[in-house]
């Protein structure tokens, strides 16, 4: 493993940044926010970015895909993550694709892939519960069998781009108990079957976010992903991928924030003097900038661990979030705190980064939760 | 095969042909262990000394200095196969010291040709040990402001004043050396870089007994020392720029000692179940059966764990750059104050661990080990202290970083 970037990632992550910084202002997310818009990012923006490539690039050849790896998604996600971008490659790409990808036949991976790639279908997945934390084996969700088809009944939360989705990779118990390892399968349910309602939900990062609750939904024995009850590994490997993918968003998100203090610190007058010259403010940027420079490690070697197949993938996952959720809170805190007043109002822009930061904190496991599971896979 | 891979060959054969039996496995360390040389010497296994002799032949105890100066004239590349190698077969390095480690790298980069020809060889043979003369009672963490008054007379110096945290001042025999030969400009700009042989008459050595117990340090005293002005490195009031110079080595040897930058290599699997604090864990008691089963410590342990996998990949990730041609990111800069941070926080842990069997001074009722335990944490407080402390490393980041004002 070479934890530095090829030439072509270097490419790559030019084009993101110069794109992100003409198309993508910060200024962007915030106008949808007030826009009250319901889908939350942009679709015609979401379409160029398929253009450019960048939604196909862990997807096969085949279906337009460019069939690169985590390391190039990554370069892609932690530009974006500069600008807060809410469009939806956590939901459509890492999650819900990665699922149909890994899972589905071919038959459902042409229905929907293609589309996807294109940029013209988004999907998402819908995992958590109320009661299952971040636990990908606790479903209290449960499919029953109808016939050649299933029913569906449970709700599910935090649904990313859950209001935007054309399907849902939903994540249902066929056998055992809530919190059995055996006995999970996945379905795939497209928007507007009978018995799902998907209530659109307004997080602090404003970003698109729904609760599914299906009531008796009934789908085909075509809608199955994968084996019956075999659900739990996909499952686990796509979170991996979508936790190192969220994980080099964090990055940028905190690297921005970061630089944007660090700026405010150079610039800000008091006693006659910039603020940053004071030592109480210079000794915690420091402590920010190390924390930040350790997460870049964490987040190279997971997603290139992802790439080679790594069996040690797992854990650099965990360490990558784990690492990213402290140090995101802990630098948008320290944002917040070394604007001051300014940085407390609506109006100013590091605001959205502390609330960003919190979300991404607390989506697919937060840093005690990959202790823990580090601990775990550790053997201790 | 590539030229690396028959370096490697090679070089395996050799080692296994020249090194002499007994010495596999032993300890070596920034905290003495191993072979330092010098004239005071005393190889313990006997051994040592033709292993030191077979390397040094050959140029490998500073395997990347020039052929001219007796170094190996390696590539960066070949030398990391002759460590992995050496590290394969579990011998340990033929020789260390600050000379390999501080003032030879220095020398190279400073040195006039007379002065690496007359010092770098003696270095690389082990004939002469090397000591600090950096910190004085006075001037700490600013170094700048250091008295030791260095006065011209004819074709010498006349050095008078004290020098203290000397490392193993009592067992070297050449100290490089901070004096104030200037004391009416800007206090870096009279400072001037000088080599002292410590058998010069004026020079006395006290140890100084530190919370460990251990004298690893020594006091210095200079009294009308006479030092000749060919000793002195790049110029006359021009020591702090090679000061600075060396100060980077030295933070990047204590980087290297207590953060393991060498254990960023793959480990075997299953190697973290056998992790030295867990197995502490085990052994006083937190464990039974499958895990530790106080949650919060072992949310302590992982995160002990994560943080020294975060860092050994940060090192990493700057040699990775490195050989790919970048220049060095700023990620270098965080290796000293984040490595004994971190150090002093595991050396914590295993105390905590040990618990009653962690707090013994000495006398029965304690292994070896526990008694090890509690000496290691003593010393580590030290490490965020040394080599500039951590609050002087975040004030070099802040400044020369992140750009932010004085």
């Amino acid at each position: 493993m070479q934890l530095v970037l090829t030439e072509d990632q270097e490419l790559l992550a030019k084009t993101a940044a110069d794109f992100a910084a003409e198309h993508s202002p910060v200024a962007r997310m915030r106008a949808l926010r007030d826009a009250g818009d319901e889908t939350g990012f942009s679709k015609p923006l979401w379409k160029e970015m398929a253009e450019l490539g960048w939604v196909g690039v862990p997807f096969p050849e085949r279906f337009g895909g460019a069939e690169m790896g985590a390391s190039e998604l990554a370069v892609v996600l932690e530009a974006l993550g500069r600008s807060l971008a809410p469009e939806p490659f956590l939901s459509t790409v890492l999650l819900g694709g990665q699922a149909l990808l890994r899972a589905g036949s071919e038959a459902q991976q042409k229905e929907w892939l293609e589309g996807v790639v294109a940029g013209e279908k988004w999907l998402a997945l819908a995992q958590q519960e109320r009661s299952s934390r971040f636990d990908l084996h606790r479903v209290a969700t449960r499919a029953e069998r109808d016939g050649d088809g299933w029913r569906l009944a449970g709700e599910k939360i935090a649904v990313l781009d859950g209001g935007a989705a054309d399907a849902f990779v939903v994540v249902a118990r066929t056998a055992g108990a809530d919190d059995d390892r055996d006995g999970i399968s996945l379905f795939l349910v497209p928007a507007g079957t009978p018995g799902l309602r998907v209530e659109r939900q307004w997080r602090v990062d404003s970003r698109n976010a729904a609760s599914l609750h299906l009531d008796g939904c009934a789908v085909g024995g075509d809608a199955l992903l994968g084996e019956v009850g075999q659900g739990l590994p996909v499952l686990e490997a796509v979170a991996d991928f979508a936790t190192a993918g969220l994980c080099a968003e964090m990055l940028g998100s905190m690297t921005e924030a970061f630089e944007r203090t660090l700026d405010y610190l150079k610039n800000r007058i008091q006693f006659g003097v910039p603020i940053g010259s004071f030592q109480g403010l210079k000794h915690r940027a420091a402590e920010c900038f190390i924390e930040i420079e350790l997460c870049r490690s964490a987040v190279m070697a997971a997603v290139r661990a992802l790439d080679e197949d790594s069996e040690e993938a797992p854990k650099l996952v965990s360490l990558a979030k784990a690492r990213c959720s402290d140090t995101a809170i802990r630098v948008a805190n320290e944002a917040v705190q070394m604007h001051g007043g300014i940085g407390m109002t609506d109006e100013h822009e590091i605001g959205f980064f502390l609330k960003r930061a919190r979300v991404a904190e607390l989506t697919l496991g937060d840093a005690s939760w990959h202790r823990a599971r580090w601990a775990r896979l550790s053997g201790y | 095969m590539s030229d690396l891979d028959a370096f490697r060959s090679e070089t395996r054969r050799w080692l296994e042909a020249n090194a002499p039996d007994g010495i596999r496995g032993l300890p070596s360390s920034i905290e003495g262990a191993g072979n330092w040389g010098g004239r005071r010497v005393v190889y313990d296994p006997p051994e040592l000394k033709t292993w030191l002799e077979v390397m040094a032949e050959k140029g490998w105890t500073a395997p990347t200095w020039p052929t001219e100066y007796g170094g190996g004239g390696l590539s960066k590349a070949e030398a990391k196969v002759l460590s992995q190698e050496m590290a394969a077969l579990r011998l340990p390095p033929a020789l260390l010291g600050f000379g390999l480690e501080m003032i030879g790298p220095t020398l190279l980069q400073f040195g006039t040709e007379e002065q690496k020809r007359e010092h770098l060889p003696k270095i690389v043979r082990g004939e002469i040990r090397w000591c600090q003369g950096y910190s004085e009672p006075d001037s700490g963490s600013d170094l700048a402001s250091l008295q030791t008054r260095a006065v011209r007379d004819g074709d010498h110096f006349v050095l008078n004043g004290t020098k203290v945290w000397t490392s193993y001042g009592d067992v070297s025999d050449w100290m490089f050396a901070l004096v104030r030969t200037n004391p009416d400009v800007k206090k870096q700009e009279g400072i001037t870089f000088l080599l002292l042989d410590m058998e010069t008459p004026g020079v006395s050595v006290q140890p100084i007994k530190l919370i460990s117990g251990k004298s690893p340090f020594t006091e210095t005293r200079f009294d009308d020392v006479r030092v000749p002005v060919a000793n002195v490195i790049k110029g006359i009031d021009k020591g702090w720029t090679v000061a600075k110079a060396l100060l980077g080595y030295e933070r990047a040897m204590i980087a290297d000692a207590f953060g393991g930058s060498r254990g960023g290599k793959k480990k075997s699997k299953g190697a973290d179940r056998g992790s030295l604090l867990v197995r502490l864990a085990r052994k006083y008691g937190f464990a039974n059966g499958a895990g530790i089963e106080d949650g919060a410590l072992r949310a302590e342990i992982a995160q002990l764990e994560m943080n020294e996998r975060a860092f050994h990949l940060t090192t990493q990730r700057s040699r990775d750059a490195a050989r790919a041609g970048h220049k060095p990111g700023p990620e270098s800069s965080l290796f000293k104050v984040y490595a004994t941070e971190l150090n002093k926080d595991r050396s914590e842990m295993m105390v905590r661990l040990a618990g009653a069997q962690g707090i013994g001074w000495e006398g029965p009722g304690f292994d070896d080990d526990e008694l090890t335990i509690t000496r290691a944490w003593l010393r580590s407080r030290g490490n965020s202290i040394e080599g500039g402390t951590s609050e002087i490393q975040l004030n070099i980041i802040a400044k020369r970083v992140l750009g932010l004002p004085d």
